[in-house]
């Protein structure tokens, strides 16, 4: 991932250097060579997956009554697939 | 403690917004991220969070982003309980003077192990010592990872890290962990805790009473490092089940100076053929690969007499056997 703009000079960087963008907006998906792969009909929707990502990158829809990856910032690691009660993630090469 | 009757299903943790925001730069698999999304999902108000320099702090505030979204302040690697004493005064005097809003802020303080056990330990002593209103979370993957894998008081007898080379010379570190939440205990501090992510909601509910807690509070939270321990990143929240399962890491609280064993570990404690072998939990990790060498197998067994011994110490102060 590189920075979308242009790098500030150190002129313009902000008092302290103080961190201001918030790192939602640097995406880290990209670094995958593992993708997980839930199949919907073994799930339970019993949100352990959701809890352990170190990525946060497993949402709950609650209107949807599901959860969902968000493979911008799922790096691949297989936590959640070792996790599932169920064995319902499966990680398949990218 | 209100939290005795705080009850939460997994559907209100997934639903509480990450404080702990998506996008930082930790290693996939990294635990210590884990404990921190679960840390702040048991934020009850305004909170304010301080850092020792470390993975977390890292990883988390990459000029120009940053991953907290709660006011989040780092100064140096050896600072975090000194920082969180100043922040605790300036609140006092600000609410006292009607300079901010009369209300409660919490302010927590994370660091590594190294920035607990060795470099952080004093400002930490000195803080609670004062008895300032404020959580002190040691995040413990049992080394200086941001470093390159350097030993600290919080590395386990036997791990080879890169100033603990496992080789012809030694088998790994020679020393074993210092009991740093028994030496906080000793501070006679009004809580202290350890917890582990697997058992997720134990450490919510942890983190949650030792925000409710008046004065200072200790919790101990165990965080595998898939880099650093050369484990399977896939694993990391299994070794932090497995580390509570040999009573390698017992989970227990110690409020006023009561010890008292957490449900997990109680369990193994009524039922010790439960209890698991250390040998299980040494085997999944590179960084003990070396012990499973005819010339060094036998500090295996030492591990396993001084986990044991560990267990039954502890297990006296709970008032059990
Ligand atoms: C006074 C000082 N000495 C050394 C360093 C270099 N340094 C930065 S992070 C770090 C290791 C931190 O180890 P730990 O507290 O265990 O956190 P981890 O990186 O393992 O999460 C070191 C030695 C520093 N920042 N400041
Ligand atoms: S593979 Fe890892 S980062 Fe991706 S969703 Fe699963 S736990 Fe999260
Ligand atoms: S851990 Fe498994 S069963 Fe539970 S919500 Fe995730 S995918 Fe579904
Ligand atoms: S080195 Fe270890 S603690 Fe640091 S970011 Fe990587 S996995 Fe996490
Ligand atoms: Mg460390």
């Amino acid at each position: 991932m590189t920075l979308k703009e242009k790098e500030k000079s150190w002129k313009e960087i902000s008092i302290a250097a103080v961190c201001w963008k918030p790192s939602t907006e640097f995406l880290t998906g990209d670094w995958k060579t593992y993708k997980p792969v839930r199949d919907p009909a073994k799930c339970t929707r019993c949100l352990l997956c959701v809890i352990f990502c170190p990525d946060g990158a497993i949402h709950w829809k609650a209107d949807r009554n599901d959860i969902e990856f968000d493979y911008n910032y799922c790096k691949g690691c297989g936590v959640c697939a070792n996790e599932c009660p169920v064995k319902a993630i499966e990680m398949k090469l990218e | 403690m209100q939290s005795e009757e705080w009850k939460f299903t997994a559907k209100d943790i997934a639903e509480k917004p990450d404080l702990f925001m998506s996008g930082h730069r930790a290693c996939a698999g990294c635990a210590p991220a884990a404990v921190m999304r679960l840390i702040l999902k048991a934020t009850r108000g305004p909170t304010i969070v301080t850092m020792a320099t470390g993975c977390m702090e890292v990883v988390s505030t990459i000029y120009p982003y940053t991953s907290w979204a709660v006011p989040w302040l780092h100064t140096a690697f050896e600072n975090a309980a000194a920082n969180a004493s100043g922040i605790e005064a300036a609140i006092k005097v600000l609410r006292k003077k009607g300079r901010i809003k009369d209300e409660h802020v919490d302010v927590i303080a994370i660091a590594g192990d190294g920035g607990t056990y060795d470099i952080g330990i004093q400002a930490l002593s000195g803080a609670v010592e004062r008895g300032h209103d404020f959580l002190f979370v040691l995040y413990d993957n049992e080394a200086y990872m941001n470093t390159g894998i350097q030993r600290s008081g919080g590395t386990p007898l036997g791990a080879s890290t890169t100033t603990s080379p496992a080789g012809e010379v030694i088998p790994g570190k020679l020393e074993p962990k210092k009991p740093i939440a028994d030496i906080m205990v000793a501070h006679e501090i009004p809580y202290v805790a350890t917890a582990s992510p697997y058992y997720w909601r134990d450490l919510i509910i942890k983190v949650r009473k030792g925000l409710e807690v008046e004065g200072p509070a200790f919790l101990h939270v165990f965080a595998p490092c898939p880099r650093g321990w050369r484990s399977d990143p896939s694993k990391s929240i299994e070794l932090s089940r497995l580390a509570v399962e040999t009573c390698v890491f017992p989970l227990w609280e110690c409020i006023n100076g009561e010890y008292q064993l957490s449900a997990p570990s109680k369990v193994i404690a009524m039922a010790p053929q439960k209890k698991k072998p250390v040998k299980e939990y040494l085997a999944v990790q590179g960084r003990f690969r070396h012990l499973f060498t005819p010339k060094y197998e036998k500090l295996i067994d030492e591990i396993q007499r001084i986990t044991d011994m560990r267990w039954q110490k502890l297990l006296k102060k709970c008032g059990i056997a």
